[in-house]
């Protein structure tokens, strides 16, 4: 028996780690991976609180979750290989401009 | 201490320093590796709770489909190590205190609440596949349909996208 608390403060660390990243990666890819670090935080607070409230709702928001993420997943690296091809660079700060 | 907490501890430790590491590591290829270790971590936590099909989702959808993807633009892109620039010094006094005061502001919220959750997560078969699949095509069967014309949407934006201009 896990308190359910454990899990959320668990989450909401993840999820601070994920903004640090966020802020500090320079690379265009590092940035997109902690989303998906933010994103997987939100889904542990979720499950934790499905189990918790005895209810499955949680959980399949949990999937419906992941669904979005493989979508945005496979636009978001579409859009890095564009800026990578047309910027020649996967540095954030060197894509300033949206028009070249 | 319960073993269901020790092993908590140990999957969060994992979890935190998979995280720690890729905001570390310079190279994307190793941030991407420290990923897995998070997410493979977070499925040992859903099953922890008793979630099996959540975490049979997280290592296939996550730690499988998504992650391998990232891997293939890593190396299509022949991503290097970064570079570091001015702005990024500027970000760490700027990024710090932000990512401090919204986990201190969750954290305070959660050490408030504490009376109103119900005892915990029990590790036993509380919801099953079957009542989460029956759950899924009977209340969210709507939102179920529509997330597949959200992957048609997604697969053809990033045709549209990565194609070559002619």
């Amino acid at each position: 028996m896990v308190p359910t608390n454990y899990y959320l403060i668990l989450s909401a660390i993840l999820f601070g780690l994920g903004i640090v990243a966020f802020v500090f990666k320079r690379n265009i890819i590092a940035i997109f991976m902690a989303i998906e670090l933010m994103l997987n935080a939100v889904n542990l607070a979720f499950v934790a609180f499905s189990q918790s409230l005895g209810k499955v709702d949680g959980e399949v928001f949990v999937l419906f979750v992941i669904v979005v993420a493989a979508a945005e997943a496979a636009v978001g690296l579409g859009i890095i290989i564009l800026t990578a091809r047309t910027r020649r660079s996967l540095n954030v700060e060197r894509a300033d401009l949206l028009k070249l | 201490m319960s073993p269901a907490v020790a092993i908590f501890f140990v999957l969060a430790a994992l979890a935190v320093f998979g995280s720690i590491s890729l905001i570390i590591q310079r190279e994307p290829i190793h941030s991407a590796l420290s990923l897995i270790v998070v997410m493979v971590a977070l499925a040992g936590l859903y099953l922890l709770m008793g979630a099996e099909f959540v975490a049979a989702v997280q290592i296939i959808v996550y730690g499988g489909a998504i992650m391998v993807l990232f891997v293939f633009v890593i190396m299509l892109l022949n991503a290097g190590e970064e570079e570091r620039t001015n702005f990024s010094r500027l970000a760490t006094f700027a990024g710090i205190p932000l990512a401090l005061a919204v986990t201190g502001f969750i954290a305070a919220a959660i050490a408030r609440s504490s009376g109103a959750l119900p005892a915990a997560a029990t590790s036993g078969a509380l919801t099953d596949t079957k009542t989460l699949s029956t759950l899924l095509f009977s209340d969210f069967v709507y939102p179920f349909e529509l997330t597949s014309f959200l992957i048609l949407v997604a697969i053809l934006g990033a045709i549209v996208l990565a194609q070559r201009e002619n």
